[in-house]
């Protein structure tokens, strides 16, 4: 009877999982193969894929000045980025625990910006505001100072990119919102009397209560920043100088500009294995500073 | 950017006042024109035409899946798991050339099509792993007792879980509608036909097609553009954020 009734359940999951499945096979698995094999060929959707071999990765190290460019400034994006990122919405996490009243309103204010924060609209706000004549530019002078060019400057258009990215902190916060209400008040009021400072129980207390979150946040928001494109592509195109142009860019022009799609999936490859570098790096950094507490 | 809908380009560019000089609402009529012919009417109508199937379609699939997940033991299951999973961790970028052929192939670019056939087929793992986690909280005795009285596999899932589910389903709804509707980059790569522009694409068009920018009439559709997520996101902030802090991914 009970033999019977599991083979019953085992049929009606696949057919539950079928719309999964076929997805995962046509449209994620099947994709991640081939554009392995794109990446070894000189490939326009327009063509047969010619085989290539290595070609792609050689001129991309090689001969590409370009692709050094993008790499560099991609990865002082996420320097830029996910640590601001990260610090901003811890601190203004344990603001909102602290507050008493009100916290609904404030928790949305803070979130905000991460709804629509991607969106074209604000980062054609971004523009905006910081251009030569901005609103920025006006208070700037307002004080005394000289006009900055944010963004036609190579060396300040990057990290003004940066600063609307750091703005959308709010669904990180949230989440170490929930992680703080987690940790248990008693464990504070036990540092207190043992004489532990607020800094003391923030390090012995707080960070290893949150260090899973913190861990699965950095993860999140470093592979986010590796791809960003909407920012760095409707504000500066890249520009001034190459100074915003990102490896996302980069793919897009390759891609779906110059049609040269086997040398952009190289370029995704290569995104790819920085995040899967990235991502082993940090598990296996695990054990040392993530605590979780079903564990002693 | 509300308060720069009403001023000149040079109100914009040299006033530290956060206010303007007068309200008049004519770059909300000037921006709505829109461009090449096509108003801004088209560019909401196209957002929402690619936005609600696709958010709906999205809740359906994933919520089948996200069961066959949480309730079934069968072959296979630790490994799939891992699959869904791993796909969760796989940059967008990957995937991006290989999934423009296919929808190549299957002569559906330029169309909303790509977007559905993504949704009905659950390519976003992100919300079977959310439902997954919501119907793990569900206690199992509700569905066995369900499965006493008679009830099949599909039965339990529409009279037992589903309305238990509603908050999940409502915020994974919720948030694919705004994902979808703050989209730029798939748009723009599926996409081609200004006529089938949704409002993102539309926005960064009328800031190239003009040589002298108007500021205003640009922020003037911003707003627009803006105003549905703020909307949503009053009515029904305690979904989007629940949401986020159960499963805390992306963004």
């Amino acid at each position: 009877m009970k033999a019977r009734s599991l083979t019953r359940m085992n049929n009606a999951a696949y057919l539950y999982l079928l719309p999964w499945l076929v997805g995962t096979v046509v449209l994620q698995l099947y994709p991640f193969v081939i554009s392995f094999y794109y990446a070894l060929c000189d490939y326009n959707p327009l063509r047969k894929p010619g085989f290539s071999g290595i070609g792609n990765y050689i001129e991309l190290f090689t001969k590409d000045a370009e692709f050094w460019i993008s790499l560099k400034v991609t990865l002082l994006y996420v320097i830029y980025t996910v640590p601001f990122k990260l610090l901003m919405s811890l601190f203004i996490a344990m603001l909102l625990n602290k507050a008493k009243k009100g916290i609904g309103i404030l928790r949305t204010a803070y979130y905000l910006p991460s709804l629509f924060g991607g969106s074209v609209a604000v980062s054609i706000l971004w523009r905006v505001m910081f251009m030569d004549q901005g609103m920025v530019n006006s208070w700037i002078n307002l004080f005394g100072f000289p006009t900055v060019s944010f963004l036609g400057n190579p060396k300040t258009a990057l990290p003004t990119l940066s600063l609307l990215e750091v703005w959308q902190f709010g669904s990180s916060m949230v989440m170490f919102l929930a992680a703080l209400k987690q940790v248990p008040s008693a464990l504070y009021e036990a540092a207190r009397i043992d004489g532990a400072g607020r800094v003391k129980s923030f390090f012995s207390i707080t960070l290893p209560y949150i260090s899973p979150i913190l861990f699965f946040c950095i993860i999140i928001q470093t592979i986010n920043a590796l791809q960003n494109f909407t920012s760095a592509f409707v504000i500066t195109r890249g520009g001034p100088l190459k100074s915003t142009y990102m490896l996302g860019l980069k793919l897009y022009n390759d891609g779906f500009v110059f049609w040269r799609m086997g040398y952009a999936s190289a370029t995704s490859w290569l995104i790819f294995l920085l995040v899967a570098l990235f991502t082993l790096g940090l598990f296996s950094s695990q054990k040392y500073w993530v605590f979780y507490s079903d564990q002693s | 950017m509300f308060f720069a809908s009403f001023k000149t380009n040079s109100e914009i560019f040299s006033e530290i006042n956060l206010f303007p000089r007068e309200f008049n609402f004519n770059a909300y009529r000037d921006g709505w024109k829109g461009v090449a012919n096509n108003t801004f009417t088209r560019f909401f109508s196209n957002s929402f035409l690619l936005v609600i199937p696709t958010a709906l379609l999205t809740v359906i699939s994933s919520t089948l899946v996200a069961y066959g997940f949480a309730r079934f033991e069968f072959k296979g299951k630790r490994i799939m798991f891992l699959v869904l999973l791993s796909t969760l961790m796989l940059p967008n970028s990957i995937l991006l050339i290989p999934r423009y052929s296919i929808f190549l192939t299957l002569n559906t670019l330029d169309s909303f099509s790509p977007f559905y056939l993504m949704a009905v087929f659950a390519c976003y793992p992100f919300f079977t792993y959310m439902l997954v986690q919501f119907i793990r909280g569900i206690p199992r005795e509700l569905d066995e007792s369900a499965r006493m009285d008679g009830c099949g596999s599909f039965r339990t899932l529409i009279s037992i879980l589903l309305p238990l589910l509603k908050p999940a389903l409502f915020s994974a709804g919720l948030l694919q509608f705004l994902w979808t509707y703050n989209d730029y980059f798939n748009p723009l790569i599926y996409v081609n036909s200004v006529k089938k522009f949704p409002v993102s694409l539309a926005l960064r068009l009328t800031m190239d097609a003009e040589t002298v920018i108007i500021w205003k009439n640009i922020m003037a559709m911003s707003c627009l553009a803006v105003l549905p997520v703020v909307i949503l996101f009053f009515l029904c902030q305690r979904y989007f954020i629940e949401g986020i802090a159960t499963t805390g991914l992306k963004g």
